[in-house]
């Protein structure tokens, strides 16, 4: 298969991208800052290879949608969409700052490709399984991409959607769930344990699929290949490390939710960005 | 009043396709009809509220008009936050249809009473509560949700209400409706106690009163220029709600009058705040909580008195 778009080229992208999020951290002093960099490649494959969508008709009918479930990690998002094209990426200036377009939690319509307001977890699967049936109401083409992160699926909310999808055979559904196994307060198999978790989503009338997170081309390989079974919604359980590419003391540590970079860690972490 | 809103329902689902009814697994002899006509504009989402009503809003990007039922509590309570997140706060064009105001649920316990849903719907941003009164009001409220291009709650009693119109009211959400003209005291009556309203101007009048009646059906946003008129008008004001005490039309009334600085007597006729420690049927309930005819025209008429 040959992409649009080289792997090596992804990554670059994703080098990019990882820098505007540490530079929205540091100049807002904001937290979630581990979350954004560990879906980094979830989104650059997403926006770059598998969604079919011209960020110069943000909201072309017969596009692809995007459900950005774990919105607190929005910025990963807002990076992706002005590297996409979709907002100049003077926008990122205003993150979480007094008159920005950009809140820590993304709204509706805010810039061009935020399709839904999110934040409050556990409420995206449950619109995007919307979006999906008014998708096959009308016999369309487009799917619906929902984003979660694994401490989110702690909601019920979150398994009465996989259950609704499940059941109305929701198949141009499609959840990636950003796994870097850290929520807010610890590990999730010591906060709440979700394991076996491919076996639940499974049992709820899904097909899973498991990749690590960070590889741009196996990601690929298994999203060009949705829905994996007609008639069931998908789901790609990413493994994934909350904070990579930022702080090195903040890499996989529930410290990487709260902890903005200081100035000298902000110019430590672009340095070893930029030597990768 | 169930039976009047599936039916205009059932009648505008026909006329659009994009209608759809979605249920927390409730609408047993009610809704078999609409599953019949409407096949393909019908959901029961399970007893899954707040997947539902998700489910409403993704539907309600994609240009789909989402109807939501289930009873109150399960359609307000359960589910409050994707109401205020995902329906409010995107302004979507979901309705949200509650069932069981009051006691009409009485015997079930109060699990099932629907006592603090306008309180706490009355919060939210960008919403429109509707609180039809009778059958007839029924129809139009939810004809008139339908035009309305946002969201919509619609707080219905359940079955077998009185009417109070022999026809057809001329209905604008946002404009109370003087149902019987009156001089010395308001009623201002909402849902499910409008025709104890009537009841009680008609006992009233029995004791030299006169006493006008409004039918305050939409709740939000509220008819204040016509409190105000009351207030001016009249020698005291009364709010009557099968609701809470606390956040229902009484306090909104209050908010009203508080802010006029016309002074009036004014009195809120409601659910005390409490969880009720009996159960009953519709009338029982209403007399334990002061409901009653007697009861209410008895606090008229002590209210009046020191005037």
């Amino acid at each position: 298969m040959t992409y649009s778009i080289s792997t090596d080229e992804l990554k670059k992208l994703a080098r990019e991208v990882r820098k505007q999020i540490l530079l929205m951290s540091y100049r807002a002093q904001s937290a979630h800052t581990g979350g954004a960099l560990s879906c980094v490649e979830l989104l650059t494959v997403l926006y770059f290879r598998i969604m079919h969508i011209d960020p110069k008709k943000p909201w072309a009918q017969d596009r692809d949608r995007l459900v950005f479930s774990k919105a607190h990690d929005a910025k990963a998002l807002y990076a992706v969409l002005s590297e996409r094209g979709f907002f100049d990426k003077k926008i990122l200036e205003g993150y979480e700052l007094d008159h920005g377009l950009l809140a820590g939690h993304s709204i509706r319509h805010s810039v061009p490709g935020i399709e839904i307001s999110a934040g409050s977890l556990g409420h995206g699967l449950p619109m995007a399984a919307g979006m999906a049936l008014a998708g096959k109401i009308d016999n369309k083409k487009w799917r619906v991409f929902a984003i979660l992160s694994d401490g989110e699926c702690d909601e019920g909310s979150v398994w009465e959607a996989a259950l609704f999808a499940g059941h109305h055979k929701l198949d141009n559904l499609i959840v990636l769930v950003d796994k870097n196994g850290l929520q807010g307060y610890g590990k999730t198999k010591d906060v709440l344990n979700l394991e076996p978790f491919a076996a639940k989503w499974r049992a709820f009338g899904w097909q899973t699929r498991e990749v690590n997170g960070h590889a741009e081309d196996g990601l690929s390989k298994i999203l060009e290949k949705i829905p994996f079974q007609s008639g069931k919604p998908s789901v790609v359980i990413a493994h994934t490390i909350k904070g990579i590419g930022g702080v090195e003391k903040h890499v996989d540590q529930v410290s990487s939710q709260y902890k903005p970079p200081t100035k000298e860690e902000y110019i430590e972490a672009l340095r070893a960005l930029e030597s990768l | 009043m169930r039976i009047s809103f599936i039916k205009t329902l059932t009648q505008l689902a026909k006329k659009d396709k994009n209608i759809i009814l979605m249920t927390g697994d409730l609408g047993f002899s009610a809704f078999e009809n609409f599953q019949q006509v409407c096949p393909r504009q019908y959901i029961n989402a399970g007893v899954a509220e707040q997947n539902m009503t998700g489910v409403a809003a993704g539907l309600a990007t994609e240009g789909k008009i989402p109807w939501v039922y289930s009873i109150i509590p399960f359609a307000t309570m359960r589910n409050f936050e994707q109401i205020r997140n995902d329906i409010c706060y995107q302004n979507l064009n979901v309705k949200i249809v509650g069932i069981g105001a009051g006691f009409s649920y009485g015997p079930y316990g109060h699990t099932h009473h629907g006592l603090e849903d306008i309180g706490i719907m009355r919060t939210l941003p960008n919403l429109v509560i509707l609180c039809p009164g009778d059958p007839f009001e029924v129809v139009v409220a939810t004809k008139a949700a339908s035009k309305y291009n946002g969201p919509v709650y619609i707080r219905l009693g359940k079955a077998g209400e009185p009417s109070v119109y022999r026809k057809k009211p001329d209905f604008r959400i946002g404009k109370g409706i003087v149902v019987q003209k009156g001089t010395d005291v308001t009623i201002i009556a909402t849902s499910t106690l409008l025709y104890r309203g009537l009841e009680v101007v008609r006992a009233l009048k029995g004791n030299g009163m006169s006493a006008r009646l409004i039918s305050m059906h939409t709740l939000k946003p509220l008819d204040g220029s016509l409190v105000q008129r009351c207030a001016r008008e009249t020698k005291a004001i009364f709010t009557l709600e099968e609701h809470s005490i606390i956040g229902g039309l009484g306090s909104a009334v209050a908010e009203v009058i508080a802010e006029y600085g016309h002074p009036i007597l004014f009195k809120r006729i409601g659910v005390p705040d409490r969880f009720t420690k009996v159960i009953g049927r519709l009338e029982f309930m209403h007399n334990a909580n002061n409901l009653g005819i007697n009861q209410i025209v008895r606090i008229i008429l002590t209210a009046v008195r020191k005037l």
